[in-house]
């Protein structure tokens, strides 16, 4: 069977625009097809399986997807709910029915008592399609206000990279830093720890990810630069 | 102009880090994020300065033109500053003619410079009476991520400083250009320190988050020998009278830093 | 004040005031993510031209009466700093400027897939900091490139390069006293690798057999800057790669 052509190799940088692929291929994400022609309609990473190319973008906007965990932000209280900024391109709608069914009987009319503009709220997107506003529910255990810690935002896309393989880069940030880390879907990730020194230290190795996470040796090297910043702290503290 | 809503967590942490002697971002209460000048970038400027403080990045370009003097102060040059915030520096900046807060500074800016005579507009008549030079300063907020005022009265003194004007002799009542060009005459150099009150604590160079969540600002602008020529307290909250000294105090010592920042030419 | 100029703009070697040949466009330098606030950014430098351009969005739409409910809205400004030219201009837009913005939204317009956001807006800020003939080309240029910074997705980058003619002879990116003095000047946008052209004027007078020309010389102009975009987009991954793989 001919080979179709494609014309980078795999996980090669291309740019929107980029002809991928000619003849029989599917378009993935953030490529389309036009007259059997795949294009990028990104900046990213080319990826090539059998019959499918996609790309893996740099920069991209969060689009929201059931069964998300998002972070967000309390931007308006109304009578029936409360709308949170989930860094997506519409607002996403938290309704005071998802909260109320719990053992808890607030002052009617009062939903600003329960959650109010500026809360950071961890919850799930339960529906979304083009035509309204992402739902979403903190019906679940692990979900609900966010009472202490930091917000770091890196690029959505970016967030596979921050968990790692098999979690192996989340799991030697939460050891290393002793901070509690939670990850959003939507590029928002909150780190909580004992002290702010611990959380600085997280929050910039966070950074360092999100910059270098097209790169391969990432979890060594963000190991290597935490060891050494806490080899640093530990010495000025043993001058005193 | 929509607001920006600080996470109530992100201002519980600002006020009790505050409380504790140090900001979130590991400064001291009287410390100045990083800053940077570039000046003479924009050529179609007579003279021009980029600042960055910290995220906040602000650009001023100086134009001269002829103009009539006012009627009540024949014999000298005229000056005037404006400013703007474009929309792409935050998304809280709207389009549209400038909204209070490009008013507020471009008179704050503009008051450190006219009370300190900084620019000798007395050497800014070419016809008295007639034809003076106006010199317009032109502040462009290009990131607006706290302490516009300190930014821009920097960026604008370092633009001055950069400022060249043509030669020229009066001929006929008309003004003729010369070959070559002169430095705009400055005299003083007056630089803006605005401090920031949170918890009865003051701060110098509020960033974006503190500014939300403080209680008022003052900013002071300081002249080459340590006077005051100009206050302005921006915001709803109140100073004790202690702390309005302590805070002249504070910007005293800054303003010394500031300035050595400054190149001339 | 202005200074007069009575200079030639091409002399009998056929080398340009600024010593360029014919068809040579301006040095050009593009720069993604210069503006942290902005969801997407770029800055380009072609001669004297200094140009930036921010994206917000896809966002909420606002004033709400303006919400389309089957895409997203797009909004391009272009609006000049005062200290941007000669005489100094009122930062109030001009009529220019608000032409201008129109036609460099429907420049931009066909590469982005606004159906994909319904009832969003698109927000892109162009800010021409320094000008010297060109800059709506420029514009939409660096436009282009700060929605790709944002992650908008796009069927193309829009390139934009004019051509022209100047004391008889056909010319490449004109600089303002070019397009002041000389006999036409046609700006021209395109989406390079569909190969369509999205932006279109010209001012002045050409034969139909000049016209083919110009166009297909402004052609070649756009071709040289979608590299340079290309590669301002990649430049921050490609930096990083080095610098890590250097460790």
């Amino acid at each position: 069977m001919t080979r179709l052509p494609t014309f980078y190799e795999n996980k090669q940088l291309v740019t929107p625009g980029d002809l991928l692929a000619e003849g029989n291929y599917v378009a993935g994400e953030n490529a389309y097809n036009e007259d059997d022609k795949i294009y990028s309609t990104q900046l990213g990473l080319v990826d090539y399986e059998e019959r499918k190319v996609h790309v893996v973008a740099l920069r991209a906007l969060y689009i929201p997807y059931i069964e998300d965990t998002v972070i967000g932000k309390v931007v308006d209280v109304g009578f029936s709910g409360w709308m949170l900024d989930i860094n997506a391109p519409y607002l996403a709608m938290l309704r005071a029915s998802d909260v109320l069914d719990r053992p808890f009987k607030p002052q009617k009319n009062d939903l600003s008592s329960i959650f109010n503009i500026g809360d950071l709220i961890i919850a799930k997107v339960v529906a979304y399609d083009r035509t309204r506003d992402p739902l979403l529910t903190v019906g679940e255990p692990s979900l609900g206000k966010i009472t202490r810690g930091q917000i770091v935002e890196v690029t959505p896309t970016k967030i596979p990279r921050l968990i790692g393989r098999q979690g192996s880069m989340i799991s030697m940030l939460k050891r290393e830093t002793g901070c509690h880390i939670t990850l959003g879907q939507n590029g928002l990730v909150l780190v909580s720890g004992k002290t702010l020194e611990d959380e600085r230290l997280a929050i910039m190795a966070i950074h360092k990810i999100d910059q270098e996470a097209h790169t391969s040796g990432l979890t060594d090297r963000i190991t290597k630069m935490i060891l050494k910043e806490k080899g640093g702290v530990k010495h000025a503290q043993k001058d005193d | 102009m929509t607001q920006i809503i600080i996470p109530y967590i992100t201002q519980k942490q600002i006020a009790e880090s505050i409380s504790n002697g140090k900001r979130l971002d590991g400064r001291g209460l009287t410390d100045y994020r990083e800053i940077q000048v570039e000046a003479g970038i924009i050529e179609s400027a007579e003279g021009s300065a980029r600042v960055r403080l910290g995220k906040t990045e602000v650009l001023v370009g100086i134009k001269i033109e002829v103009g009539e003097p006012f009627s009540d102060i024949p014999n000298e040059g005229v000056l005037t500053v404006n400013a703007e915030l474009v929309p792409l520096a935050s998304p809280t900046f709207e389009t549209g003619p400038p909204g209070q807060e490009a008013i507020e500074l471009a008179r704050v800016v503009d008051r450190g410079i006219r009370e300190s005579k900084a620019i000798a507009v007395e050497k800014l008549c070419a016809i008295p009476g007639k034809k003076v030079f106006i010199i317009f300063i032109d502040i462009y907020v290009l990131n607006h991520d706290g302490n516009l005022i300190d930014a821009s009265a920097l960026a604008a003194l370092a633009a001055l400083l950069n400022t060249k004007m043509f030669k020229y002799q009066v001929k006929d009542g008309e003004i003729e250009m010369k070959p070559g060009y002169t430095q705009l005459p400055i005299r003083n150099h007056p630089i803006a320190v605005t401090l920031a009150k949170i918890n009865e604590k003051l701060i110098v160079d509020p960033e974006l988050g503190e500014e939300q969540v403080m209680d008022t600002r003052l900013t002071m602008a300081i002249e080459n020998d340590g006077k005051i020529c100009a206050m302005q307290k921006g915001g709803s909250g109140y100073f004790t009278t202690q702390q309005i000294l302590e805070a002249t105090r504070i910007a005293q010592e800054k303003s010394i830093e500031l300035r050595k920042l400054m190149v001339k030419g | 004040m202005p200074r007069k100029t009575t200079k030639k703009l091409i002399d009998k070697n056929g080398i340009r005031a600024d010593g360029r040949k014919p068809e040579e466009l301006r040095p050009t330098k593009i720069e993604a993510g210069v503006i942290r606030n902005a969801d997407g950014s770029a800055y380009i430098e072609q001669g004297k031209n200094k140009i930036l351009a921010g994206v917000y969005g896809p966002k909420e739409v606002h004033p709400k009466h303006l919400t389309l409910l089957d895409r997203a809205l797009l909004r391009c400004r272009y609006h000049m700093a005062p200290f941007s030219v000669e005489e100094r201009k009122s930062p109030a837009p001009s009529r220019r400027e608000q032409e201008l913005s129109k036609v460099i939204t429907w420049a931009i317009e066909p590469s982005i897939f606004l159906e994909q956001f319904p009832r969003t807006s698109i927000d892109v800020f162009i800010e021409v900091l320094q000008a010297n003939g060109g800059t709506r080309c420029a514009g939409i240029t660096a436009a282009s490139v700060a929605l790709a910074d944002a992650g908008i997705p796009m069927r193309d980058l829009v390139t934009a390069c004019a051509a022209g003619k100047v004391e008889g002879h056909l010319v490449l990116d004109l600089m303002d006293v070019e397009d002041k003095m000389g006999e036409a000047d046609l700006p021209l946008a395109l989406m390079p690798n569909l190969n369509a052209i999205t932006l279109l004027q010209m001012d002045g007078g050409l034969t139909t057999d000049e016209f083919e020309r110009v166009i297909n010389l402004a052609l070649t102009g756009c071709k040289q800057i979608h590299t340079l975009q290309k590669e301002a987009l990649k430049a921050r991954y490609i930096a990083v790669k080095k610098a890590v793989e250097k460790q």
